[in-house]
């Protein structure tokens, strides 16, 4: 019995290390590529790791791309995109939770039947309204359409419907106006909905590639995943090093963020799954 | 004394408070929804002063023309592969880690970790690194079989294989996902159900996953089984990056079909059928999820 519970266990952890060693090898071959000089990438012998730990792929990835400017677009992106979704989301589910109006279940079905849509369905008219606006190739493109998040409306609506109503009610007394206890004591409580939520945003726009391909055609304005595809297209696949080097630039900021805050990301991209 | 009453004050306050929300709602969702509709009904082009109307002949186009149709088989095609592997890989590591973390907490941490990965990364950048790894000389899967004497195949470039390729980059993608969903649902099995099957004379492994843990996690796997397919049905980056639907539409895909024909060819109106296509399918999945959530909420 107890050696069948040893052969067992045994078996299940070569096979469950044999797994994560397959998941893990694009992120071993990225790095073991990154730090190999352009000689031992176009080797015709396998090997696995490099001689020796050369940053020279890094160095050339920062200098001949616009690599530094990608991120900072992500980052301009990113936060702006959370930014005006949290603007729009928090007052108006403060109102659907805690307060009573005409229009209230209208709104909230209004904000059911947004999160059937995925934002690919909207992307012509989009584009055309913008292409009106004469806003593609601007920040704006890139922000503007996302800012109305069902999803966002969605979670801080439930997180807020959780909370007592005599905490309202007694803000009120004190006489706070209404948009005020929405963002000093609404908002402070909704923190672990709000936290799941900016993870959530922050990665899917992050690691999008749909919109910046539509939306900009300026290099200057491309968000990271965009940027790395031009940098390819333009070394046309010889220059190997440097593009691994960047690609792990870009792969970077989402990896720490997540192996520092696993159970927060894990939260955060799970509850994305009620999002159509 | 008051310049409004009690009652406008209010209908003010909410404006101000949902009125911009419902705004953006609207003219960035529902309005844009409605256009799509019918501009899939024209032929207008990007750029053009007028359209014609011209009935469902966009849509007679996407599902007679064999070309055009691929788009549709090719992704159907691709979740008929994503779905089942991506879910029971992800439930077959779910059942180890779960396992594992009754005697190696620390192990089974570090391994959900790194199953769950792919899910975090940006998968453009990482279907870079595909592309390394499936050069047909140099890369890394081919000089591997080559080491054990395999002449590997071109897998981007092979008609018939190229899609079935793009089928495991997105289960190695997906499956870090589901097996976290499939993770909370073990956690949330109680233990007496399985002393409960004990006493009953399930005692071997095999029989309690039946009788306790696949029952009890029915809830999960439909949950699961959903997102994976909306997920699967949404394929584009991995195309995008890698094979442009091509060679000759091996691995045109729906979404990649909207961007080709709507902003590189600017057939807008044909451009909003395929949408249209697209939205019907992903609708149908997240209909049946709304539905099985309410139930599970009815039911608690």
């Amino acid at each position: 019995m107890r050696t069948g519970v040893f052969l067992r266990r045994a078996i299940a952890l070569s096979l469950l290390l044999f797994g994560a060693a397959l998941v893990l090898t694009p992120f071993f071959w990225m790095l073991s590529l990154s730090f190999k000089s352009q000689a031992e990438i176009f080797t015709p012998h396998l090997k696995l790791f490099p001689e020796a730990l050369r940053w020279e792929n890094y160095v050339a990835a920062f200098e001949r791309s616009t690599l530094l400017r990608f991120l900072f677009n992500g980052f301009v992106v990113c936060a702006g995109i959370l930014f005006f979704q949290v603007m729009f989301a928090l007052p108006c589910a403060y109102a659907l939770a805690q307060r009573n109006f005409r229009a209230r279940s209208l709104i909230f079905g209004l904000v059911l039947a947004g999160l059937l849509v995925p934002f690919h369905v909207t992307a012509i008219p989009i584009f055309l309204g913008l292409a009106e606006l004469r806003l593609l190739n601007t920040y704006s493109a890139l922000i503007i359409p996302f800012v109305a998040s069902v999803f966002g409306i969605f979670l801080f609506r439930q997180a807020i419907a959780a909370m007592p109503g005599e905490l309202f009610e007694a803000a009120r007394v004190d006489g706070l106006s209404e948009t005020a206890i929405a963002w000093r004591i609404a908002f402070p409580l909704a923190m672990p909905a709000a936290t799941a939520f900016a993870i959530f945003s922050v990665v899917a726009h992050w690691n999008d590639l749909f919109w910046p391909l539509i939306a900009i055609t300026d290099s200057s304005l491309a968000p990271p995943p965009r940027g790395i595809l031009y940098f390819r297209d333009e070394e046309s696949g010889t220059d190997v090093g440097p593009l691994m080097a960047a690609a792990v630039v870009v792969v970077a900021p989402m990896i720490v963020g997540f192996l520092l805050a696993q159970r927060r990301f894990i939260q955060g991209l799970a509850v994305g799954g009620l999002k159509g | 004394m008051r310049l409004i009453s009690r009652r406008s004050a209010d209908a003010l306050t909410d404006l101000w408070l949902a009125g911009p929300a419902t705004l953006a709602m609207l003219v960035l969702i529902f309005i844009p929804v409605a256009i799509v509709a019918m501009l899939s009904f024209t032929d207008y082009q990007f750029g053009a002063r007028s359209f014609n109307w011209i009935g469902f002949d966009n849509y007679l186009v996407l599902i007679t023309d064999p070309q055009a149709r691929r788009a549709i088989t090719n992704t159907i095609l691709y979740a008929a592969i994503v779905i089942p592997f991506s879910i029971l890989f992800g439930l077959l590591v779910a059942l180890g880690l779960h396992g594992l973390m009754q005697y190696a907490p620390r192990l089974s941490a570090i391994l959900r970790a790194a199953y769950f990965l792919p899910v975090a990364a940006t998968l453009v950048a990482m279907a870079v690194v595909w592309q390394m790894m499936l050069h047909p000389n140099l890369g890394l899967v081919n000089q591997m079989l080559g080491a054990a004497g395999i002449r590997g195949p071109a897998w981007l470039s092979d008609r018939g294989l190229v899609l079935y390729t793009l089928a495991v980059i997105g289960v190695w993608q997906t499956v870090g996902y589901n097996m976290v969903l499939f993770l909370a649902g073990l956690a949330a099995i109680p233990q007496h159900l399985y002393d409960a099957a004990e006493v009953d004379g399930a005692d071997r492994g095999w029989e309690r996953f039946w009788t306790v843990t696949w029952p009890m996690l029915g809830p999960t796997t439909l949950f699961v089984t959903v997102v994976t397919a909306t997920g699967a049905f949404r394929v584009f980056e991995t195309v995008a990056t890698l094979t442009r639907g091509g060679p000759a539409f091996a691995s045109d895909v729906l979404v990649y079909a909207i961007y080709r024909e709507g902003f590189v060819y600017f057939k807008a109106g044909y451009s909003s059928a395929i949408t249209m296509v697209f939205f019907a399918f992903v609708l149908l999945f997240t209909v049946v999820k709304f539905r099985f959530m309410e139930k599970r909420v009815h039911y608690r």
